[in-house]
């Protein structure tokens, strides 16, 4: 799959299975049973599956119990630091009833394991899940089958624990899955619906487990890609444009002789050096002289919104019933505002990293991305081979975040090697993962509401440039409704395209961030409804529970406001601030306390409640963990983030000028869920990052007054705000 | 210059060639191989590179290699101890106060010079030692919990 199409998450299609006949790798595993399963069959699965299509060419996912009983679970998903290497494992141990630690993960491996179209979109738990219980399930059967025959019993008769299969009255007789699976390989596809566990015969799922891999982090084990180290290995260094999308016009490269050992790489729009030594390298490449056809600078980060809205002028409507001027006329008061947010940067704390080598023709490489498999398909039109000629390996990756779908680093990694004819290592500058990443979309939300005089919303009007539809539906009953979004392009991600100039309207690349767009959105909506009950002289918290339309969504916000104690009393200069989102599936409310100074504008976050339904919770500890994690990187977003640039010239290209958050703005933090083990697991590495934004700017509010209608909410901009309040 | 330097690493003396102005980081991960310490921005921002140089936590990414010369070092690699995890490795397991774990290995070395002088730090004291190291994935307050766990674990051994 393209970035470009991953891009329309916005996420709609998110799967496209590439043809690839997989029967090849069965002769690449050793024995035991394995359990092949076409994504068609996921069908079965009540409409869990990501695909309907049947495609027996196209074995999607298995496992595999080893001749020593340990289990390989395989999955094209990738381990970012969203503990799916552990939640993932944990179904799979509860539905085969083995130890957790006794499954290996096998993961983002291109020859071993069955296609994914990327780890992003929150979707992990919701798909890749229910297919690793049904694998599981099948294997189960399979070597209760085998049991049975060895046991001479009926199937039935037998139990088993931790890969033990005993007859039920008489324990002695017992078989483990070792004895079973020994020097047979018996491949299975699931043919019927396999039996999957009810909540209630659950002994792993919904209990907290620590991370499987804490263990390799902990100690330095744990391999990134650029930890890897080859014989002959060399270091690349691209040498970059100072502004992004210069091209190319003369490289002069004579300042090199004095290095020796270097090589210079000059290949269309790549011009880089490579040295067996890093600092070398490096320092080669600052001698290269480069001429530059540098774009004008259109826009920068001041303008930028006028920029947007003055460019985009076609729009689709997104969502409307009712009728909007109906809405105004039967309106007692109607609050008009307009709402912005700048570029965000991923922001990793690995840098985009990759090393490779070639065997022959054939390409290895191990790379920081959440879509190995699209990387594959990258690599081989870049290089003009064959998809099976490139071989992208398991390796733990530096956090993601949504940045490391677009693969730039692997490429650049790979097209030099090639070019060198050696292997190579790439790992970018924190500069260059601040210029070459694929920001957040600045965001410009117009938005018009009006309420009647009991207090109901009556008209929402809500216009939206470059921040998506994710999460934009309606979850406040409100008659006269009406969402665009301006250009249709925007929904389809990194081309918000002026259609008449055919460019893109951002000066620098654009992707998906953290719950893409939604982040923008659910700022403003909540903001804004925050502001019709200031108007009205309504509590934030009845307005909310007076117009929620969404059953869900009002028992999320109730259990908020318990688990944070909405009435007590506030301490001088401490305010309150709620926001609630939709965002994958699962419903968030997050309710915050903030104090602000008033002199000097600094914004302190004492506590932040969030209560999710995220339907079954299959790890809670986990998710409690990445609850807190998204939230904690939200209030970056929300207090200090922002991308400044003139054109495509990035100028916040460090952690000193873009500023992350940090350990002492870091609250108390309560994660709460609503208890629903029967209900379908919902996504949790997104969703409660959504409502950082809108809770903090409402508690900012309520703490000083102040209302900033712009994302972050710096110091400057509250004290700017108090002096028009 | 060229020249060959020595220093103490997780308690075996080393001797490596260098070219002279190298940064410790780079000494560390791509001449000694010890690639458990990280490179996260090579400016001194982050805190991903930072290892304990005789008893005190410092940045490798801004160290010359020079600077170094018959000193003790020690990176996340050399906190086992006969094959058991240090008290801050356990913490850190037991708290869960890791995601990506690539500012994990900083993390750890820094907590290391802390409680090196402060045994037993407040919230606060752990906060203001730990301010400067960077973690994208949010886990500071299980970082939090799990430094100051480590320092009640390690005060009962004495
Ligand atoms: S790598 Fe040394 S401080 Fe960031
Ligand atoms: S765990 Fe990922 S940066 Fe800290």
């Amino acid at each position: 799959m393209k970035p470009e199409k991953i891009d329309e998450l916005y996420f709609n299609d998110v799967n496209e299975p590439i043809q690839l006949d997989r029967r090849d790798f069965l002769k690449k595993l050793g024995g035991g049973i394995i359990v092949v399963f076409c994504i068609g069959k996921l069908s079965l699965l009540n409409g869990w599956g990501q695909n309907d299509k049947e495609d027996l060419s196209n074995f999607n996912a298995y496992l595999r119990v080893k001749e020593d009983g340990r289990v390989d679970c395989y999955t094209g998903k990738i381990e970012m630091g969203q503990g799916i290497i552990t939640s993932l494992a944990q179904v799979l141990a509860d539905e085969l009833q083995v130890s957790i630690y006794a499954v290996d993960m096998v993961m983002g491996d291109t020859e071993l394991c069955p296609y994914d179209a990327g780890t992003w979109g929150s979707l992990t738990t919701r798909f890749a899940d229910p297919v690793i219980r049904a694998a599981a399930a099948e294997a189960r059967e399979i070597l209760l089958d085998l049991a049975a025959e060895k046991l001479q019993v009926t199937k039935t008769a037998l139990t088993i624990e931790e890969g033990v299969i005993f007859v039920k009255n008489n324990p002695s007789k017992k078989i483990t899955f070792a004895e079973i699976t020994k020097g047979k390989k018996i491949v299975k596809s699931l043919s019927t619906k396999p039996e999957i566990k009810k909540s209630s015969d659950f002994k792993l799922i919904g209990q907290s487990i620590i991370s499987t891999d804490a263990l390799s982090k902990v100690t330095g084990k744990a391999q990134y890609s650029g930890d890897i180290k080859l014989p002959e290995m060399v270091y690349a260094k691209v040498v970059r444009p100072a502004v992004y999308g210069s091209k190319k016009i003369a490289v002069d490269a004579s300042e090199l002789t004095t290095f020796e050992g270097i090589t210079l790489i000059n290949e269309g729009d790549l011009v880089a050096v490579v040295h067996n030594n890093l600092e070398i390298a490096n320092k080669a490449a600052r001698k290269v002289k480069v001429t530059w056809n540098t774009p004008e600078p259109t826009t920068d980060t001041d303008t930028i919104f006028q920029h947007l809205e003055d460019q985009i002028t076609d729009y689709n409507v997104f969502k409307d019933g009712g009728d909007l001027t109906i809405g105004r006329a039967i309106s007692k008061t109607i609050l008009k505002e307009k709402y912005h947010d700048g570029y965000k940067a991923h922001a990793p704390m690995e840098t985009h990293s990759a090393t490779c080598y070639f065997e022959g023709e054939k390409l290895i490489i191990w790379a920081s991305t959440q879509t190995p498999f699209g990387l594959q398909k990258q690599l081989a039109n870049a290089l003009h081979i064959e998809l099976e000629k490139v071989h992208v390996k398991q390796i733990f990756i530096g956090g993601g975040f949504g940045g490391k779908i677009y693969n730039k680093q692997a490429i650049e990694a790979a097209l030099i090697s090639k070019s060198c004819g050696k292997p190579v290592q790439l790992v970018w500058s924190r500069k260059e993962e601040f210029m070459y990443d694929r920001f957040r979309p600045a965001a410009v939300m117009n938005v018009t509401s009006g309420v009647n005089k009991e207090g109901k919303l009556t008209m929402w009007d809500f216009d939206i440039y470059c921040a998506g539809t994710r999460g934009t539906s309606l979850f406040y009953g409100i008659e006269n409704h009406r969402t665009r979004m301006f250009n249709e392009k925007n929904v389809k991600g990194d081309s918000h395209t002026n259609k008449l100039k055919n460019q893109s309207v951002h000066p620098v690349g654009t992707g998906a961030w953290r719950a893409p767009g939604n982040n923008s959105t659910t700022f403003a909506r909540e903001s804004h409804i925050d502001s019709v009950a200031y108007k009205i002289g309504m509590d934030p918290l009845a307005f909310r529970l007076k117009n929620l339309d969404h059953l869900n969504m009002t028992a999320t916000l109730q259990l908020a406001a318990e688990t944070f104690d909405w009435n007590r009393k506030k301490k001088e200069g401490h305010g309150f601030g709620i926001a609630l989102g939709e965002d994958a599936g699962t419903c968030v409310a997050i309710i915050t306390e903030v104090f602000v100074d008033k002199n000097s504008g600094e914004v302190q976050p004492i506590k932040i409640v969030c209560a999710q339904d995220m339907g079954q919770v299959v790890n809670p500890h986990g998710a409690t963990v990445q609850t807190e994690g998204g939230i904690t990187m939200g209030l970056g977003y929300a207090l200090f983030e922002e991308v400044e640039f003139s054109g495509g010239n990035v100028k916040t290209r460090n952690f000193k000028n873009y500023e992350i958050n940090k350990f002492s703005k870091t609250p108390e933090i309560t994660c709460v869920f609503r208890d629903k083990m029967d209900a379908k697991p919902q996504g949790g590495g997104e969703p409660a990052i959504i409502c950082v934004g809108g809770a903090i700017a409402n508690a900012v509010f309520d703490a000083s007054g102040a209302r900033v209608y712009r994302m972050p909410v710096t110091s400057k901009r509250i004290l700017e705000a108090l002096k028009k309040a | 210059m060229k020249q060959s330097i020595s220093f103490t690493l997780n308690g075996k003396p080393v001797t490596v060639e260098v070219e002279g102005n190298e940064s410790l980081l780079t000494v560390i991960r791509e001449y000694l191989d010890k690639t458990g310490t990280k490179f996260g921005c090579g400016l001194g921002d982050c805190g991903a590179c930072t290892v304990v140089i005789n008893n005190e936590a410092l940045r490798s990414c801004m160290l010359a290699v020079e600077d170094v010369v018959n000193k003790t070092i020690l990176t996340i690699e050399g906190l086992e101890e006969n094959g058991n995890l240090h008290p801050l490795q356990k913490a850190f397991v037991e708290k869960d106060a890791l995601q990506c774990g690539f500012c994990t290995p900083g993390m750890i070395m820094n907590a290391y010079g802390l409680l090196l002088k402060n045994p037993t730090p407040t919230r606060n004291e752990v906060i203001n030692g730990m301010e400067e190291n960077l973690c994208r994935c949010g886990s500071y307050n299980r970082i939090v919990e799990a430094i100051q766990l480590a320092g009640i674990e390690m005060n009962k051994n004495f």
